[in-house]
């Protein structure tokens, strides 16, 4: 009796306590999206959302139908494993449309983003310091971008 | 970016991702988990002669924790994101269950603890003051002026077992820094389970150093006399627990050089050039040894006064920068060398970005100014001459 009555200002730390954790439960459910946790530690909706996304790339199959010259050039050269968007970016408005112009590509950039000198690649992948080896110009000038080899006696 | 790379660093390693904000943030948590370890001495073990330190040690604790997040939030961007932590609890994340540890340590055990200490001053400064102030104290009376002595003996009752599970709060707020460093099994210099206890007693060593300069520093700007016996105690406590986490680190030294695995070499390499200056230097040498040594000397030497408060203070200071060595030995020490073993990068601080020097020191000073408001509003001292203040 006296005891609760004396511990009056604890029972009111608590309510203060409760009271803060409901507004914490209640700003939780409304922030919370309905379908957290569905079947993950995300969102459930996200993965029909990131469905209905339009498709940007659109494969290597499709460019072969159209572009087969390139594509043999390239087949029998060392960028056969490479695939076409992997260069020229997202082309699948370019496939379903060919009036739509793909961007023209700067080789001076675009070659060094995977041939660029690093100790960290494997020792056998071909590299070159882009500096040393071209002094600034465009890959091209030299290397065809589709067939990009250059044999000993070759064009230089 | 790549200057500064010796022999062969992975492309994600050679860049520092974990700042000296990083550094920082273990350091605070230490502090507050020292700070209040130091408090709960004097609640629960009953050591009247540091008294006069509980309540600045508590306050102390407060405004570090309440910094402690801070150069987390700075570092990682986007804080509204925190709150995520919280809606959407991840509960296999060791990162993201700390803000629960936190929260817990600041709501449940520091802020009730301190509450609970302060209610009677709380409650007759809500009488005696007027204007904002008055409001201010009579929002935290929580509406009831009940001093009575039966009600003060319930919270001293209460506020003990508070202090009770204060402590194993205070060891799981620190150790679980050190978890999340020691349970990183990609990284050597990291991995490792005696990195929580080793965090724990460097975290009471800077704590305990803390409040005893705040001590001798606030007693001095209040032109007060300064407890010697209350110093003296908290200097025998620093020194036993420095003993103890030396003792822990070397254990951890010679259990890694006897091992020698595969990391050994390029560890050991690493101490010798790149950390020789912060590990072996300032964290061992002048950090750990000269104070402990210094410290060793007033337990053996009848000294006089003002030579033992100069003692304190050097020895002090020096921990003080001694466990910022450790922490920044920990943090950056840990990203310098390539899990390959092979090659080394370097930490390049920043000035003025976001997590540069300008910001750790302006996170480092910020507490303090904290402390001051929060002394101003609590005052941890008797006010007048009305005798003791129930504790
Ligand atoms: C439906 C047939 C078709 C498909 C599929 C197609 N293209 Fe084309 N593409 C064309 C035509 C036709 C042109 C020529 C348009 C012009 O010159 O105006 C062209 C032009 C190009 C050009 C520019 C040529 C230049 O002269 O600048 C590039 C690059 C290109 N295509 C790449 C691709 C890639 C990569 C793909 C696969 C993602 C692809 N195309 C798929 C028909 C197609
Ligand atoms: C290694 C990068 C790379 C790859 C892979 C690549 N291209 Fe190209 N492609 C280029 C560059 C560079 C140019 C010349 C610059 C430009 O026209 O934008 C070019 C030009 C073209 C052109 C127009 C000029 C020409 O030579 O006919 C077409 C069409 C084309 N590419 C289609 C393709 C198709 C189809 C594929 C896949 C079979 C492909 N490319 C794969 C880099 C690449
Ligand atoms: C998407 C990454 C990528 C891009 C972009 C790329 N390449 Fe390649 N390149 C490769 C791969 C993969 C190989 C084949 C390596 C192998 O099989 O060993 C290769 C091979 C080569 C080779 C043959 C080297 C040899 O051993 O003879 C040359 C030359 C070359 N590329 C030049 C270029 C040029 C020039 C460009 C820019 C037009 C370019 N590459 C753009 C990935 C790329
Ligand atoms: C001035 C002409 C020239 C230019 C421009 C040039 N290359 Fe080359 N590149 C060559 C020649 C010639 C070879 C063959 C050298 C050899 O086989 O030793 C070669 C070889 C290569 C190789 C194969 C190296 C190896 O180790 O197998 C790569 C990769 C390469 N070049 C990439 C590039 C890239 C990327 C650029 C643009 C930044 C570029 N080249 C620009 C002339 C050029």
């Amino acid at each position: 009796m006296s005891v609760f009555k004396e511990s009056g200002h604890l029972f009111r730390l608590a309510a203060l306590y409760a009271v803060g954790t409901l507004t914490f439960l209640f700003i939780r459910g409304v922030l919370v999206p309905k379908s957290f946790g569905q079947y993950g530690h995300y969102r459930g909706n996200a993965i029909t959302e990131i469905a209905a996304h339009p498709i940007h790339f659109a494969g290597h199959q499709a460019c072969d139908t159209c572009h087969t010259d390139v594509q043999q050039l390239k087949q029998s050269g060392m960028h056969a494993r490479v695939n076409c968007e992997g260069c020229h970016g997202p082309l699948a408005k370019h496939a379903d449309d060919p009036s739509v112009q793909p961007a023209k590509l700067d080789t001076a950039k675009l070659c060094v983003r995977c041939h660029a000198a690093s100790a960290a690649k494997p020792r056998g992948f071909p590299q070159v310091a882009a500096l040393d080896h071209s002094n600034g110009l465009p890959c091209e000038t030299c290397h065809k971008p589709h067939s990009p080899a250059i044999s000993a006696g070759g064009a230089k | 970016m790549t200057t500064g790379v010796e022999g062969y660093m992975y492309p994600n390693e050679i860049t520092l991702y974990w700042s000296v904000l990083i550094v920082l943030y273990p350091y605070i948590t230490g502090l507050v988990a020292g700070a209040f370890i130091l408090a709960s001495l004097e609640r629960v073990f009953r050591v009247e002669a540091v008294k006069p330190t509980y309540r600045l040690a508590l306050l102390t604790a407060l405004s570090f924790l309440l910094v402690a997040p801070l150069p987390l939030q700075l570092h990682l961007g986007h804080p509204e994101r925190s709150l995520e932590m919280y809606f959407t609890p991840h509960r296999t994340s060791a990162m993201a269950m700390f803000g629960f540890v936190y929260l817990w340590y600041l709501m449940a055990v520091l802020t009730v603890e301190i509450w609970l200490d302060y209610r009677h001053d709380i409650v007759v400064m809500a009488q005696s003051s007027t204007g904002m102030k008055r409001w201010f104290y009579k929002v935290l009376t929580l509406g009831s002026n009940n001093i009575s002595d039966r009600a003060l003996a319930i919270d001293e009752r209460v506020g003990w077992v508070i202090t009770l599970i204060g402590i194993p709060s205070a060891f799981m707020l620190h150790g679980y820094v050190g978890f999340i460093f020691g349970s990183i099994k990609a990284n050597p210099w990291w991995s490792s389970p005696m990195m929580p206890v080793v965090f724990i007693f460097s975290a009471m060593v800077s704590g305990i150093a803390a409040v005893m300069l705040l001590y001798m520093l606030v007693t001095r700007l209040r032109k007060q006399k300064i407890d010697m016996l209350c110093v003296d105690t908290i200097a025998r406590y620093l020194f036993y627990m420095f003993i103890v986490d030396f003792s822990l680190e070397m254990l951890d030294l010679i259990h890694r050089i006897y091992e020698a695995d595969e990391s050994f070499r390029s560890l050991n390499f690493m101490v010798h050039t790149k950390l020789y200056f912060s590990q072996i230097v300032l964290q061992i040498c002048i950090g750990t040894l000269v104070p402990i040594a210094l410290l060793g000397l007033t337990q053996v030497l009848q000294l006089h006064e003002i030579v033992r408060k100069r003692i304190y203070v050097a020895a002090g200071c020096l921990t003080m920068m001694g466990i910022f060595a450790m922490r920044w030995n920990v943090v950056i020490g840990g990203q310098l060398f390539s899990k390959s073993f092979l090659g080394y990068t370097t930490y390049k601080m920043a000035l003025v970005t976001r997590e540069g020097l300008l910001m750790s020191i302006a996170l480092t000073i910020l507490p303090l100014f904290i402390l001051w408001a929060l002394v101003k509003l609590l005052p941890p001292w008797p006010k007048t001459a009305k005798g003791e203040l129930p504790a």
